[in-house]
């Protein structure tokens, strides 16, 4: 009844291929958008800004680098967390040992970085595909793990292998409160889905979508394998290093290359998978449901005010997680994201079904 | 329509936790947090020391209705040895209680790491009790750490002074098998200066975490036959490391672990062939300590203990106590400056800075044999820095050696060295310890 389209008539091009055809959806966009950018900095504790929305916001942005490679191009990863680890170690030299440039320049350096190594570890995937990439894109995450915890000019010769972030300084200002970090998260956040949403439906996106689906036939229509696939791995491993920078930046502090071990690539691959591939929503529903459920699910016995065990309570937070991604995974195998679509096509009908 | 009926008894079910965390609390209480794993990879060792950590404040509430009347609130959190989720635990439980967590234990070299970046802005003071960053011993720059009773350097150090006195060290051969973490790696400058220093070979060989797969790593000790093995591993890292000596056949008594590496624990899983493998110890394990008197008559024999009442007094347990005691010592000593009340994390940091328990205070509270004297003061924030040799016997721990105490005047130089160095690069002015009271 709400949702419906009926008498939004289209009569341009540029009116019917806009991101959001629908008004409701532009309302209900721009209403999110106000409420994350206004509403929640005025309402939210300390918590959940430092322990449940900074973390999300920058995995989204990791989830959407990725999707962009797993989701959009086929080309299966397990190197996200390295190229996440190159992006937070870029950072961190480049802040180190150019302490006068603004740090904003220094996250998009650090993604240029990720990008470089990205596309290098892109290579192998002209000649081979599938599992095999997966076990390719594995050989980065180890190379990568053993790079910064061996090689000492990384972590500028700590004795620990522990490396701390510089203040948080833009302009001359100090970013300090909570309320300041995650603003300067959603920000980048909504700049990379922005410009992610506008690239995968433009013509590098549509070849990128071609060679996921059939890369013999892309090749045929024209589409060259080599720039396709390195340009999805460039763009992506982009995102993900300034998501690592930010999650080593802005979120640890200080961390060691364990933060961004497999099981991090292993979390970001779920949360693409379970958010659904080929989808810039997707990577938001699925960070949220892979960062924040373990937490939520942490808490639940205490409000509820059940007097468990601490292990009790994290064996059921894992047995209770698991069962979910397996009962997502069984009611809608292409994630959530298709879960809020087909939603969406049922409230076009709604209440009438006929 | 079942979905949504699912999904509406979800997003009620969503909303309802974080309704909740704001709740009042009673004005009376001390909160402490208490960030424990007692899952994964490491629950073996983390259990035993968060049971004592519980059992100790409960006991005080039992016993002495709390702190100086003031009721000790205890909260959990499971970290699972991961930094994010440490970091998560202790941004949920820092605000918690009239008066905000009074200190925090993380339990973890990597949580501390985090944490020393948190903890200065939210004036919470970390209690690293045998662990954390080495050079945060220096106070006048790491305000908020307290590595009470010895850091990694001491440890190495202690190490060290034993093996030579055993014989001299020149063209000896070390390895160090350590967990490849900011823990495992900490004592290496100390051993690779010493090395120098001794003329002997120094090889550290890493150890992947969780450590179950180090194969590898003895075949390349057995090829390269070491005088000595130091091991700096935690959770099943230990029982791994003992077990696969015992399989290529490596001394076990020329095995020498930290205090982290040497726990029942660790040994146990091994069997006969933990048989001889010596680890520094901070304290003894047992139960013939006034304290566990207490701990059993408040607890155990009314069946409110945290451990099975046979695991009361293994060494992570023991070491629970201390630490949990030393958090009690330090809030009692900022008590007696600020009024018997719930004490702010800022006035707990005091109450460590001028924490003193002398050999008195320590029979007073129990733990007499337990705990040597310890002072802190500004400039120096490890209070002890002492340790003994252990070996298992097969059966229990022993004790081998008597107490041993780290250099300061080689360590001090150090420490002070990368203390400066972290203030430099983060920009903090170190405080004047002269000016402190």
């Amino acid at each position: 009844m709400i949702y419906r389209e009926a008498g939004q008539f289209k009569t341009t091009y540029r009116a019917d291929q806009a991101v959001f055809p629908i008004l409701q959806d532009r309302i209900a966009i721009l209403l999110i958008l106000a409420v994350a950018f206004i509403g929640v900095p005025a309402l939210a504790s300390d918590y959940l800004f430092l322990a449940i929305l900074i973390p999300f916001l920058i995995l989204s942005m990791a989830a959407i680098g990725l999707n962009i490679l797993v989701g959009y191009c086929g080309q299966i990863s397990l190197g996200t967390g390295g190229f996440m680890a190159v992006g937070a170690y870029a950072a961190y030299n480049i802040a180190l040992r150019v302490p006068e440039l603004n740090l904003l320049i220094v996250f998009l350096l650090a993604g240029g970085c990720a990008a470089l190594v990205g596309v290098l570890f892109g290579i192998p995937s002209l000649r081979i595909k599938g599992f095999y990439l997966a076990v390719a894109t594995l050989a980065a995450q180890f190379f990568l793990d053993w790079l910064f915890s061996r090689v000492g000019w990384f972590t500028n010769y700590t004795a620990s292998g522990s490396v701390t972030a510089p203040q948080l300084k833009f302009f001359g200002y100090i970013v300090h409160a909570p309320t300041g970090k995650y603003l300067l998260c959603l920000c980048l956040v909504t700049v990379a889905a922005v410009v992610a949403k506008n690239l995968v439906r433009g013509r590098l996106g549509r070849s990128w979508m071609a060679i996921r689906d059939m890369d013999i036939a892309a090749e045929i229509i024209g589409i060259r394998p080599l720039q396709a696939k390195l340009s999805a791995f460039a763009v992506s491993s982009f995102f993900i290093g300034v998501s690592g920078a930010l999650w080593a930046f802005v979120y640890l502090e200080s961390w060691e290359p364990l933060a961004f071990d497999i099981n991090r690539s292993f979390s970001l691959l779920f949360m693409v998978i379970i958010g659904g591939l080929g989808s810039i929503l997707g990577c938001f529903l699925g960070a949220a449901f892979i960062t924040i459920m373990p937490i939520f699910l942490n808490q639940v016995p205490a409000a509820l005010g059940i007097p468990l065990s601490t292990a009790t309570v994290s064996h059921l937070e894992f047995m209770i997680f698991g069962a979910l991604i397996v009962f997502f995974l069984i009611v809608e195998p292409h994630g959530l994201a298709r879960l809020w679509a087909i939603g969406k096509q049922k409230l076009r009908l709604w209440p009438f079904p006929h | 329509m079942k979905l949504s009926r699912i999904s509406a008894i979800a997003a009620v079910a969503m909303t309802m936790p974080l309704a909740v965390v704001g709740e009042a609390a009673a004005q009376n209480e001390q909160f402490i947090p208490s960030l424990v794993y007692r899952t994964g990879a490491y629950a073996p060792n983390g259990i035993p020391f968060a049971n004592g950590v519980n059992d100790y404040m409960a006991m005080l509430n039992d016993r002495d209705g709390g702190v100086n009347g003031v009721k000790i609130v205890l909260e959990e959190c499971e970290t699972g040895y991961a930094t994010d989720r440490g970091v998560e635990c202790y941004e949920r439980l820092k605000g918690k209680g009239p008066t905000g967590a009074a200190a925090v234990s993380p339990l973890s070299t990597g949580i501390t790491f985090a944490l020393t970046e948190k903890a200065p802005a939210d004036k919470i003071p970390l209690l690293t009790m045998g662990y954390g960053r080495s050079e945060s011993a220096d106070g006048s720059v790491f305000s908020w750490n307290f590595p009470l009773l010895g850091t990694y350097w001491s440890a190495a150090d202690i190490l060290i002074q034993h093996v030579a006195k055993k014989g001299s060290l020149k063209g000896k051969k070390i390895v160090l098998v350590y967990h490849d973490s900011p823990y495992g790696k900490e004592p290496i400058p100390v051993l690779q200066d010493h090395a120098k220093k001794h003329g002997y070979t120094f090889e550290p060989i890493p150890v992947t975490h969780p450590g179950v797969e180090q194969k590898a790593v003895w075949l390349k000790i057995r090829q390269g036959r070491p005088d000595y093995v130091f091991l700096w591993g935690w959770g099943v890292m230990n029982s791994t490391s003992i077990k696969e000596a015992a399989a290529v056949n490596y001394p076990r008594d020329k095995m020498y672990g930290v205090w982290w590496s040497g726990a029942e624990p660790d040994v146990l899983p091994a069997g006969d062939g933990a048989k001889g493998y010596n680890a520094l110890a901070l304290h003894p394990a047992g139960t013939v300590y006034e304290v566990h008197k207490d701990v059993f008559k408040h607890l155990y024999d009314k069946g409110k203990g945290m451990a099975k009442r046979d695991e009361v007094g293994h060494v992570l347990y023991n070491r629970g106590l201390i630490n949990a005691m030393l958090t009690i010592e330090a809030i009692k000593t900022a008590q007696a400056k600020f009024g018997k009340k719930p004490m702010t994390g800022d006035q707990v940091r005091w109450g460590f800075e001028n924490l003193n328990l002398t050999a008195a205070h320590i029979k007073a509270l129990g733990f007499d044999g337990l705990v040597s004297p310890l002072k802190v003061s500004c400039a120096d924030h490890e209070g002890a820095r002492k340790a003994r040799i252990q070996q298992w016997d097969g059966k229990q721990w022993v004790y081998t050696t008597e107490w041993i105490e780290a250099d300061t005047k080689y360590l001090r130089p150090k420490m002070e060295a990368a203390a400066k160095a972290y203030a430099a690069e983060k920009k903090i002015e170190a405080r004047n310890c002269a000016k402190q009271s």
